[in-house]
């Protein structure tokens, strides 16, 4: 039966026409360290394997950060990550789980969502002068930031907690109330990538639930990999169609600039902008927040050495495989955005973020002064930036 | 159908705890059959993240129990577990998980009265509360976290 799931993922990934021009393994962050790897192996091995029990433990198979690159340079439009990813949930089944980062703490949180009936406080930050609406055309998605703001609160040069009042400071600022709801859960994301479909596919039925509650048509995002799941995951697992289409936050406000309703103060300032895996490679939103970075006066936006579709993982994703090698590889990664000689690095993401604020903090092999660049979230950043009204 | 009984599922350190669970059972005090004792070498070790994965598994209540302020084997272990238990007590409001369930007690080798009055308060308090969840199959990527 495995051996069938084989095949079929590699019909449905095209993986067949490869061509062995070994652009992936030139991209790929997780090569440049672990010598042995490369997006192709993984294939060949799960062609190899006589069972999928052997290629549940291999270690390349829960180290790839599933970021896109391979995919992206691909002439051949080979979809690697889907591929590992169809593994993954193979490996799942037989009851194999990859080692999680903090304990497994996020990825114990989303089952304990998943399976109990809660009665959460989700919504207990959003007091005036923010204004949220129980029902509406506008709902705003917070997800786990909320969750990972409160675990991560201590950690120095990290704001993980104020990202979604920033999200709901900025559409009030444009004249929009968001929908929220206290029956919102995670989006699921993590679990996805590391294969556990049952539990995912729980947490799309309540996500789907709350939102169609809210009788909203858009659902917000500021976080890159719920918008991923949203627009890309969800329609496969849900029963129904959607009632709702998901877009970035950026979009909306690079809208909203162009028509007018959002003005900003001068705010002198260089920075770059980090490209996040699932809002860039996997979405397609490079303009949106470049847009919305030249709008701000004062802000100058000087891109990182390898930008938009080029542009380097942060390391880890789903929440597992961290390790030397990746701690190596943010090295590179935090070293290219010192050298643009930006004040700060934004970033969609805020897993970016809390990565690569981790890799700063952690013992570093090179001098401290070549990678000490400080990271904001783009959503605080441009909240920053609102021009006060009188 | 049968009365609800609720799991506890207890941390107790090594030095302290354990010590005041054993002597409870020793002098035959009587607590309710309701708890499962996991030993640690320190409270400080009880990680947020296995309290959570014992939620996950179908524990009612969680009660982790260390040594009383300035009797630490290990010097401050239980200052480190208070702060990591006073996280997660925020922290499992806002998910929605009543924080009753959890419990930080400070139980002497001695107290072998208070631990068997800890459980009993503790199988109280939950059986009000009733069932954390829903019982379900443990789906897969059940293993490790």
């Amino acid at each position: 039966m495995s051996e069938n799931v084989i095949k079929q993922l590699i019909a449905d990934t095209h993986a067949f026409d490869c061509v062995e021009c070994g652009k992936c393994t030139s991209v790929c962050p997780m090569t440049r360290h672990k010598k042995d790897f490369a997006p192709r192996l993984i294939v060949v091995k799960a062609m190899d394997s006589a069972s999928i029990e052997k290629l549940a433990h291999e270690r390349d198979l829960w180290a790839c950060t599933t970021c896109g690159q391979c995919s992206a340079v691909c002439p051949y439009k080979v979809d690697y990550t889907e591929f590992i990813r169809g593994l993954r949930a193979e490996g799942a089944l037989l009851d194999f789980s990859p080692e999680c980062v903090q304990g497994g703490l996020m990825q114990s949180m989303m089952r304990v969502m998943a399976n109990a009936p809660l009665k959460q406080d989700r919504l207990a930050w959003a007091k005036a002068p923010l204004r949220i609406a129980d029902r509406g055309d506008i709902y705003l998605f917070t997800g786990c930031t909320k969750h990972m703001g409160a675990i991560f609160r201590d950690r120095k040069g990290l704001d993980i907690d104020s990202i979604a009042g920033s999200a709901v400071r900025i559409m009030n600022a444009a004249g929009v109330v968001p929908a929220m709801s206290q029956d919102e859960v995670c989006c699921g994301h993590d679990l996805n990538w590391i294969g556990d479909e049952d539990n995912f596919a729980r947490l799309v039925d309540k996500n789907v639930a709350a939102i169609r509650a809210t009788g909203a048509k858009t659902v917000v995002f500021t976080c890159p990999e719920g918008l991923r799941t949203f627009s890309k995951d969800y329609p496969l697992v849900a029963e129904d169609d959607l009632p709702f289409k998901a877009v970035h936050l950026s979009e909306l406000i690079a809208g909203w600039i162009k028509d007018g309703s959002l003005r900003f103060k001068e705010t002198k300032k260089k920075v770059t902008y980090h490209d996040a895996c699932r809002l860039g490679r996997h979405m397609g939103v490079y303009d949106p927040p470049r847009e919305v970075l030249r709008a701000i006066p004062g802000v100058e936006l000087v891109e990182l050495e390898n930008n938009r579709d080029k542009c380097l993982c942060c390391g880890v994703s789903g929440g597992i495989s961290c390790d030397a090698d990746t701690k190596l590889y943010q090295m590179d990664k935090l070293m290219e955005a010192k050298r643009t000689g930006a004040e700060v690095m934004l970033s969609c993401c805020h897993k970016c973020q809390l990565h690569l604020n981790c890799a700063q903090n952690d013992k570093v092999p090179v001098d401290r002064s070549l990678i000490d660049i400080p990271m904001q979230d783009f959503t605080v950043f441009v909240a920053n930036a609102l021009e006060e009204k009188k | 159908m049968t009365e609800f009984e609720p799991k506890i599922l207890a941390y107790c350190c090594n030095w302290c705890a354990y010590a005041g669970a054993d002597l409870a059972g020793t002098s035959r005090i009587q607590y309710p059959p309701n708890v499962r004792i996991v030993k640690v070498m320190c409270s400080g070790r009880v990680d947020p993240a296995a309290v959570l994965a014992a939620f996950r598994r179908g524990v009612d209540g969680v009660l982790v129990a260390g040594c009383h302020p300035g009797d630490c084997h290990y010097i401050s272990g239980n200052e480190m577990a208070k702060a990591r238990m006073d996280f997660l007590r925020g922290f499992l409001d806002e998910v929605g998980i009543d924080r009753d369930r959890l419990r930080l007690e400070w139980i002497a080798g001695s107290e072998g009265g208070k631990f068997a009055r800890v459980i009993q308060d503790m199988v109280d308090n939950v059986r009000r509360l009733g069932p954390f969840r829903v019982p379900t199959v443990c789906p897969a990527g059940g293993a490790g976290q």
